[in-house]
């Protein structure tokens, strides 16, 4: 039996027999959402080569398919996923990456996980093979599912195979660090944002501003006389941003270490890239341009939460050892409505990484 | 182009009278005499969107002049079990807008305020019925624009764009409406204020605001959107390259993708879309060339030099008979004036045309030009061509004359063989236009029975009395039943033992 029939009968037997199901890829980030539970239904058999047509700009991957092998089979045609997902370890999967719907340094200049996916084959609650989107970068033929589903941590449906938009990488890039307080690392991204400059990636911690360019050589060149600063080495920057984009450098360490010690959780919050700095105790690490401010912190979970969405943002209990507050932001009433009713639509009994969103969901 | 079936629940003329006296007085009760229409010549001027063939009377026409009075109708209409239609400037193109002949339509025409230009952040917030080319306008002083430009753009609606996920030109290196919609505030079925997306570049659980985007009013009333804005680029040039052949102007398109060059607009039109524009512009277009291709690179000056000297160099190696880049402004307009204008141009060529607007795998366009050639013969009719080429996105105008029946008969034969072709190359149906009533019996070929079903689930999961927009995008498995096509498998890997059409 193929490996997409055998999940699809793992699927209908669950569902007939009501039994919950923790869908899992490599496993390289049990740690996030809320804990998952039920039997164990794995998805690294869906594995193979993804199928890339480069002048498509569109490469088709099974679910089980591991990350770092997807990228450098798209590397070899001088390509890559623009959104630079995080690789928690080489386990990584397809399906693990885009049921997260997490994305890296180049976010607020390439887009999101979501912003490339456009197609899915998914298994619904109910046991159906189901394929939305296509391979095709526009399309508009009904309810964008395949773009729901990013994010969605498995609460809809079993990804067995997706279908997203590549890009050429960079014709060049170039990394530059200021000495800088976090206040004038924002203002200078802000001014820098509102010029036409190849502006692509940035991080602001303890002090330091670490900006990066991309584009054709001629807009680098330009674009690097622009803002200044002190060029780093083009070996140095790329360990630093892959440390960054894979949660190793010594920012995420360090807040490891604080969970690990002192009962610590490391916040992503998500923010307007304006919001002001919260003035939060703890150890901030600020990446796309202001949108996203890592804080590795003790305080109460509501004191972060509250302070994430005075200014119109939300925060997630990114990795901590207790789960209690929850994982995700409370929503409001009427698309918590929403959400249940979307997930009965989808899987009726419930089976499918219950309550990995939310609770109860 | 698929005929919508009749509505099933049409009831008689008294009943009608009825029903329209009762959702009329209720309407009465929350809105102005003056922004209430009934009457049938009051109703008459929304009876159709751009899709001109399909008309129908709604009961009533709401035009609301406050947030509060959106809520009120939305809420009269639920209690009442009315169907509500949004509707934005009408120029849709899949007749998404086409009234409920026992429904409310629900115009959103007069919020048309910009409610705030944030240029450090690099949003705008709009009302739904700000116009498109408005929001770059606002934007200019800070020299910022909003990327996504549907050719309607100087009167289609920013709520109608969201609705739609509009493109435009521009798609391929700036995305559609979904990549640069960061919010949108509106009102569920029932009147509940509701919020999809937010300031931030996420929100917390499903991405409820991709679902919004691109549903064409069938699962939230939009009120107001917050658009991301992008610097404007400091300079922009366009490339004009003839081909001899449609094949070597594919192969073109294929051949700048690979050298990892992504245009700022990649067009394509074919030699008699060419004539019928050049004829109403006068832009100078190479009217030998079998196909003529348009590139755009934008950017700082330095890089625009760059990037399309490296264009022309593909464009030369893939056999361009003429190549022309622009050299100013002026100029670039009006290399890009015929494109823009395909449409108008079509209808000076001929009295009725069907527009498609199909996507396929970019390396399938010129195996589809040849099919479409051969489609003129089988159905008698002739064919003009525009596409996004960059994104594969075809848009064919068939020409016709609707006052001959066989004709229109004809054209709706060529265009459905149109679009099940695309579907058997791996595309969609439909690729900015949106399904509306229009390609209604398209989806049956590109979905399955159980994928159109979860569509439904959807939106009853939005609005479980199913009073937003009924009976547009999703067929029902009757009609797919009477259209009696089967259901063609895109080529997913899942499925590789599938012969292929």
């Amino acid at each position: 039996m193929d490996a997409v029939a055998s999940i699809v009968e793992q699927v209908r037997a669950a569902h007939a027999a009501g039994e919950p199901l923790r869908i899992r890829g490599g496993g390289s980030k049990d740690f996030y959402g809320e804990t998952p539970t039920g039997t164990l239904l794995e998805t690294t058999a869906l594995c193979g080569n993804a199928d890339h047509e480069p002048t498509e700009l569109v490469v088709t991957a099974p679910a089980g398919m591991r990350l770092v092998e997807l990228e450098a089979q798209l590397a070899a045609h001088g390509q890559c996923l623009a959104f630079e997902p995080p690789r928690f370890g080489s386990s990584t999967t397809v399906g693990g990456m885009v049921a997260a719907g997490l994305s890296g340094p180049s976010r607020a200049a390439a887009g999101s996980v979501r912003d490339h996916v456009l197609g899915v084959s998914m298994v619904s609650g109910i046991g159906e093979l189901l394929q939305f989107g296509g391979r095709v970068i526009k399309n508009v033929a009904g309810y964008d599912v395949s773009r729901i589903v990013v994010g969605s941590l498995g609460i809809l449906g079993v990804i067995v195979e997706v279908s997203l938009k590549v890009m050429p990488r960079a014709e060049a890039e170039a990394t530059a660090r200021f000495d800088c307080k976090a206040a004038d690392a924002l203002a200078m991204l802000h001014a820098w944002g509102q010029r036409p400059l190849p502006l692509d990636a940035s991080a602001w911690w303890n002090g330091n501003l670490i900006v990066r360019l991309r584009g054709s050589e001629a807009a680098i060149a330009e674009g690097a006389a622009a803002i200044g600063g002190e060029a780093v080495a083009a070996a140095d920057a790329s360990a630093f941003w892959q440390s960054l984009r894979d949660h190793t450098d010594p920012f995420f360490a360090a807040a490891q270490e604080a969970i690990d010690d002192h009962e610590a959780t490391l916040w992503r919050l998500s923010l307007p890239a304006t919001a002001p700095l919260l003035g939060l105790a703890g150890d901030e690490l600020i990446e796309w341009h202001g949108a996203e401010r890592w804080l590795a912190t003790a305080l109460p979970a509501a004191d972060v939460r509250a302070a994430a969405a005075t200014v119109g943002g939300h925060a997630t209990a990114f990795r901590s050892r207790t789960k209690a507050a929850g994982a995700f932001a409370p929503l409001a009433p009427p698309l918590r409505a929403i959400h249940e009713r979307l997930k009965r639509a989808f899987d009726p009994k419930g089976i499918l990484n219950p309550g990995r969103l939310y609770p109860g969901l | 182009m698929n005929a919508p079936l009749p509505a099933a629940a049409t009831r008689s003329a008294p009943d009608r009278e009825r029903r329209q006296a009762e959702v009329v007085a209720a309407l009465g009760r929350v809105l102005p005499a003056h922004a209430l229409l009934w009457r049938r010549e009051e109703t008459v001027p929304y009876e159709c969107d751009g899709l001109t063939a399909y008309r129908e009377q709604p009961l009533a026409v709401a035009l609301p002049e406050s947030e509060r009075q959106v809520a009120d109708v939305l809420a009269t209409c639920h209690r009442l079990e009315v169907p509500v239609v949004a509707r934005g400037a009408g120029t849709g193109l899949s007749g998404g807008a086409l009234p409920d002949p026992l429904g409310v339509t629900l115009s959103l025409a007069k919020f048309n305020r910009i409610v705030a230009i944030d240029p450090k952040a690099r949003t705008a917030t709009v009302q739904s019925g700000v116009r498109n080319l408005a929001i770059s306008e606002a934007a200019a002083p800070h020299r910022l624009f909003y990327a996504p430009d549907p050719s309607s753009q100087i009167a289609c609606t920013i709520g109608g764009n969201v609705a739609e996920n509009s493109g435009g030109v521009h798609c391929l290196k700036y995305g559609l409406t979904l990549h640069n919609v960061l919010k949108v505030r509106g009102f569920t079925a029932a009147g509940e204020a509701v919020t999809f997306g937010g300031d931030a570049l996420d929100s917390p659980g499903l991405d409820l605001l991709a679902a919004v985007v691109g549903s064409e009013g069938m699962l939230a009333v939009i009120f107001e959107v917050t658009v991301r804005l992008l610097p404007m680029p400091e300079t922009a040039r366009c490339i004009l390259a003839s081909f001899a052949d449609v094949r070597h102007a594919g192969n073109a398109v294929a051949a700048i993708i690979a050298a990892g060059i992504i245009p700022a607009g990649l067009e394509m039109m074919d030699k008699r879309m060419t004539a019928a524009v050049e004829s109403f512009v006068h832009a100078g277009y190479d009217l030998d060339a079998a196909a003529i291709l348009l590139c755009e690179s934008d950017g700082t000056a330095a890089a625009v030099e760059h990037e399309s000297q490296r264009m022309a160099d593909v464009l030369a190696a893939c056999g361009a008979t003429r190549i022309e880049a622009s050299e100013n402004e002026a100029q670039r307009l009006r290399f890009w004036s015929g494109r823009k204008n395909a449409f108008p141009a079509s209808g000076r060529i001929s009295p009725d045309y069907m527009c498609m607007d199909s996507t396929i795998p970019r390396k399938r366009l010129a195996d589809m030009l040849t099919a479409i050639a051969a489609m003129e013969t089988t159905h008698r009719l002739r064919c003009v061509n525009v596409f996004h080429a960059g994104d594969g996105n075809l848009h064919p105008l068939i020409l016709f004359d609707a006052n001959d029946a066989d004709e229109l008969h004809r054209a709706e034969a060529f265009g459905a063989e149109i679009l099940e072709l695309s579907v058997a190359m791996g595309g969609t149906v439909t690729g900015e236009h949106g399904v509306g009533v229009e390609k209604l019996s398209s989806m049956c070929v590109q979905f399955s029975a159980a994928e159109r079903a979860q569509m439904e689930a959807i939106k009853r999961a939005f609005d479980p009395d199913g009073r937003l927009n009924p009976g547009k995008v999703i067929p029902t498995l009757v009609r797919c039943a009477e259209y009696g096509r089967m259901h063609v498998k895109r080529g997913l890997l899942a499925f590789p033992e599938l012969p292929r059409f």
